[in-house]
């Protein structure tokens, strides 16, 4: 072990960028069988990703994604598989928005108000399997699923009618909410240091939030007491008992923050998109946040990463398909085989480290005995 | 008779531990033999060589006079030995035939499993061994003595006639035992031998012919049942030669620092497990409390740490009554905790050794400032530890899987005594570490007894106990059976009081 420093970064490295290119070999063979160049399709995604209205379009759609990422991470960090991200970010997204469309605020207190409820309301949702699982012990796997049905399936359904205003409109939702509750855009940060965004794409400002949100829990998992206390009572509950962590406490404050991160996960819809939730509000996102923090390891900076492939990839679909070079799905494609040969390379470097690191303990006591 | 079973010389080396040390062991056919020996003193161990789970490093196995050696459970099967484990290992949504079968399934043509044979074998071997079941029966449904027959009849149903029996009784309702008892002597007219492991003296007595007692690792000696009472299987268990307890000056005050009263603890089942246990243990002066595991130690210590329940009864801190306090109130409040299993409840084996450090004590200086924690301190003083403590690491940043069981515990020591603690509840605190670790572990403890600190020692090593107790509590049943002055035991005296051969009656 001549530079134990040196092979520490290599192998950190090494994980993602073996990733990546076995992703990018596994899509090549995929497209190429599917009949499509290849060579071509990556030079059109990497030509169109370059530009400054997709790079806004790649941000834009990175947004939710972080945020469904950290929602996920929570959970992980504490060894609970919320899946309930789901539910917890369509219920609040579509209260907060009813919320938001009936009342007219000043322009920061309108807006606040809406990222609060919409907080709130989520925090509220996953607390109800953090109820259950520390008193009947519910697997929260199940209880969050189940309780997905229930935010779609029962509440927004049966509440969405009383919300419409206009019953003769073709995209029926709750109504638009005022300009006072409209968060403004952040086109003019990018525009600073380049030219001006055209074709009417707009940098949503929830990315501010985002961006806080993933300094909150960066810093409150690993530099405070409670983080402390969450960390340890995920890696091991019983040791963190007998530490003083009282695992209950631990189990719902985690419910609860995922919670709450998760009814944030809608905001650039209600916020700067749509201004109100409809049959058109984005779906699919709390399982896409389990992934961004599979592939961004449950920590920030890995997640932010993890949130901005996945939007790249998702924002070159839509030109593969105008541009007919490839099928859209081989975006799909690519996303899975990343994340899948990830999982893998961390796992590989994961035991090549603990290898290493049992060899160096072990020379030293046997050298000193 | 021809002879089932003969070890000669079976020895096996763990990391710094001997297992097993130069056993000798002569099993004859159709006889129902018991190896008795506290836990740890190595019959797990000997079992799972027996079964082809492990391989000696030295030694010889002969199996009905031809020598074998097994490098897996399936050639221990070949050659006619069975285990019932102690945890059963069936499939509770099959029936008792599919469980059974599962893994020999007769094969009529076209690979579909004969179910007719396999009824009409299983009927076979119940027949011969006076062993009965329904096949039909879904295994859920059972009682856990009927699970177990149908553990046995599975051995049975792949051909063995050496049977090993892994403590069989610890899971069974005393008419279950007796269920057992009868079903065992009908196994050995049927011409089974059967290998029991146990540690209950009566039980043991009353069932086996012969039996073999080990301890640490070594086979003592083997006994006809009809010739010895408890009380001499008792003194085999333990040992002729205690050691000499330590001489240095009693440091024991008259302050007292925990006081345990009328204690009684509840398990799931609402089955007694700590039975009025009241016991004191003052500043300066170590308490140790003797039992075979199993017997209430780990409900008594869970209910002083406060992870787990108290039915009534109460505990004292200096004086503060601590009985419903929340974990992390007691730990602040002066209780350090060496748990008994230090990969359960002693670290959190992925992270760097400076948070495993402050584990237990995050909410303190110098692991924590506010709702802070205090990395640089933490680090500072996880490296004071390893220096004070031997704890032979290459760095603090390294994470707790990568170092020696040894100098994993050493951590943990080093992290509870720099915390500076009134109580110290330590559990089998030198369990399953080197010689070396061991000394180091005993002087940290007797260094912190002569500057005041009041211990709690649970342990099963009795050079540990005798060696740092000022005064031997024995728990038996979850009771306090026996306080003795560690100068004065016996090893017929100790050893009647762990295995219940005789009761003490002043106790207290």
């Amino acid at each position: 072990m001549k530079t134990p420093l040196l092979r520490r970064i290599g192998l950190t490295v090494a994980a993602p960028l073996t990733a990546g290119l076995f992703a990018l070999i596994v899509s090549a063979l995929v497209l190429e069988a599917s009949g499509s160049p290849a060579v071509e399709t990556f030079r059109v995604m990497l030509e169109n990703g370059l530009k400054l209205e997709t790079m806004v379009d790649t941000l834009n759609r990175a947004t939710p994604l972080f945020l469904a990422g950290v929602a996920a991470a929570i959970g992980f960090r504490m060894n609970l598989f919320n899946i309930g991200v789901e539910g917890q970010y369509i219920l609040a997204g579509f209260l907060a928005a009813w919320i938001g469309a009936s009342v007219v605020l000043p322009g920061p207190l309108h807006v606040g108000l809406i990222v609060v409820s919409a907080m709130v309301i989520g925090g509220l949702w996953s607390g109800i399997a953090g109820v259950l699982k520390v008193t009947r012990g519910v697997n929260e796997v199940i209880s969050t699923i189940m309780l997905n049905f229930i935010a779609t399936g029962a509440i927004v359904a049966g509440l969405l009618p009383r919300a419409i205003e206009d019953p003769t409109a073709t995209n029926q939702g709750t109504p638009t909410i005022a300009e006072s509750g409209w968060l403004p855009n952040l086109n003019w940060v990018l525009e600073l240091v380049t030219r001006d965004i055209t074709k009417g794409r707009k940098l949503t400002g929830v990315i501010a939030i985002a961006i806080v949100v993933g300094v909150i829990y960066h810093v409150v998992l690993n530099r405070t007491r409670i983080g402390f206390d969450l960390r340890s009572s995920g890696m091991n509950p019983f040791a963190a008992r007998a530490g003083g962590v009282p695992p209950k406490k631990m189990v719902m404050y985690a419910m609860i923050a995922t919670g709450m991160v998760a009814g944030l996960v809608g905001m650039p819809e209600i916020l700067s998109d749509n201004h109100a939730y409809d049959q058109g509000f984005i779906q699919g996102l709390g399982f896409a946040g389990i992934a961004v923090a599979l592939l961004g390891r449950n920590n920030a900076p890995g997640m932010a990463f993890a949130a901005l492939l996945f939007g790249f990839l998702d924002s070159s679909s839509a030109v593969l398909q105008v541009r007919s070079t490839a099928s859209s799905e081989i975006v799909t494609i690519m996303q899975a085989v990343i994340l899948l040969a990830a999982v893998v390379a961390y796992e590989i470097v994961n035991r090549i480290r603990q290898r290493d690191e049992v060899q160096r303990a072990s020379l030293l006591s046997g050298a000193a005995s | 008779m021809p002879t089932a079973i003969e070890l000669t010389g079976i020895t096996k080396r763990f990391p710094g531990v001997i297992a097993n040390d130069n056993v000798n062991l002569v099993v004859e056919a159709g006889e129902i033999h018991a190896i008795c020996g506290e836990n740890g003193a190595g019959k797990s161990t000997l079992m799972k060589i027996l079964y082809g789970m492990q391989s000696p490093d030295e030694g010889v196995m002969r199996v009905n006079g031809r020598e074998v050696s097994f490098s897996s459970p399936t050639d221990a099967i070949a050659e006619g030995i069975g285990m019932v484990h102690q945890h059963f290992m069936l499939a509770g949504q099959l029936s008792v035939l599919e469980n059974v079968i599962l893994g020999s399934e007769p094969v009529k043509s076209g690979g579909r499993i004969d179910f007719d044979e396999a009824r009409r074998h299983l009927a076979e071997v119940s027949e011969a061994y006076g062993l009965t079941v329904d096949p039909g029966d879904l295994v859920d449904t059972l009682e856990v003595g009927e699970r177990q027959r149908v553990e046995i009849i599975k051995v049975l149903f792949r051909g063995a006639r050496i049977l090993i029996l892994d403590e069989p009784t610890a899971v069974l309702v005393p008419q279950e035992v007796e269920e057992l008892f009868r079903n065992l002597r009908e196994l050995k007219e049927g011409g089974a031998t059967i290998i029991f492991i146990d540690h209950k003296l009566q039980e043991v007595l009353e069932i086996s012919d012969r039996i073999t007692v080990i301890r640490r690792g070594k086979t003592v000696a083997t006994v006809n049942a009809a010739d010895v009472s408890a009380g001499d299987l008792a003194e085999l268990m333990v040992g002729s030669e205690l050691p000499t307890p330590d001489t240095t000056e009693s440091t024991v005050t008259d302050q007292l620092a925990l006081e345990v009263l009328d204690l009684v603890v509840l398990d799931n089942d609402d089955r007694t497990v700590v039975d009025n246990v009241s016991l004191t243990v003052h500043k300066g002066e170590i308490v140790g409390i003797a039992g075979i595991e199993g017997n209430g130690q780990t409900e008594l210590v869970d209910a002083i740490i406060g992870t787990g329940p108290v039915m009534s009864g109460t505990v004292r801190l200096l004086g503060n009554d601590i009985t419903l306090a929340p974990v992390r109130k007691r730990r602040e409040a002066g209780i350090g905790y060496v748990p008994q299993d230090r990969h359960h409840e002693g670290l959190l084996l992925d992270a760097p050794l400076w948070e495993n450090a402050a584990l237990g004590h995050q909410t303190r200086a110098p692991y924590s400032h506010g709702p802070w924690m205090d990395r640089a301190g933490a680090r500072r003083r996880t490296e004071e530890i390893r220096e004070e403590f031997d704890v032979r690491t290459p760095s603090v940043d390294v994470s707790a899987r990568a170092l020696s069981g040894g100098n994993q515990q050493k951590l943990i020591i080093g992290r509870e005594m720099t915390a500076d603690p009134a109580v110290l509840i330590a559990a089998h605190p030198t369990r399953g570490i080197d010689v070396g670790a061991q000394a180091d572990v005993w002087n940290t403890i007797r260094k912190a007894r002569s500057e005041g600190l009041a211990t709690l020692l649970i342990s099963a090593d009795l050079d540990e106990l005798i060696g740092l107790s000022d005064t031997i509590v024995v728990m038996f049943h979850g009771k306090l059976v026996a306080t003795l002055d560690p100068a004065e035991i016996t090893p017929r005296s100790l050893g009647s009081y762990m295995t219940g051969a005789a009761l003490q009656e002043d106790v207290r």
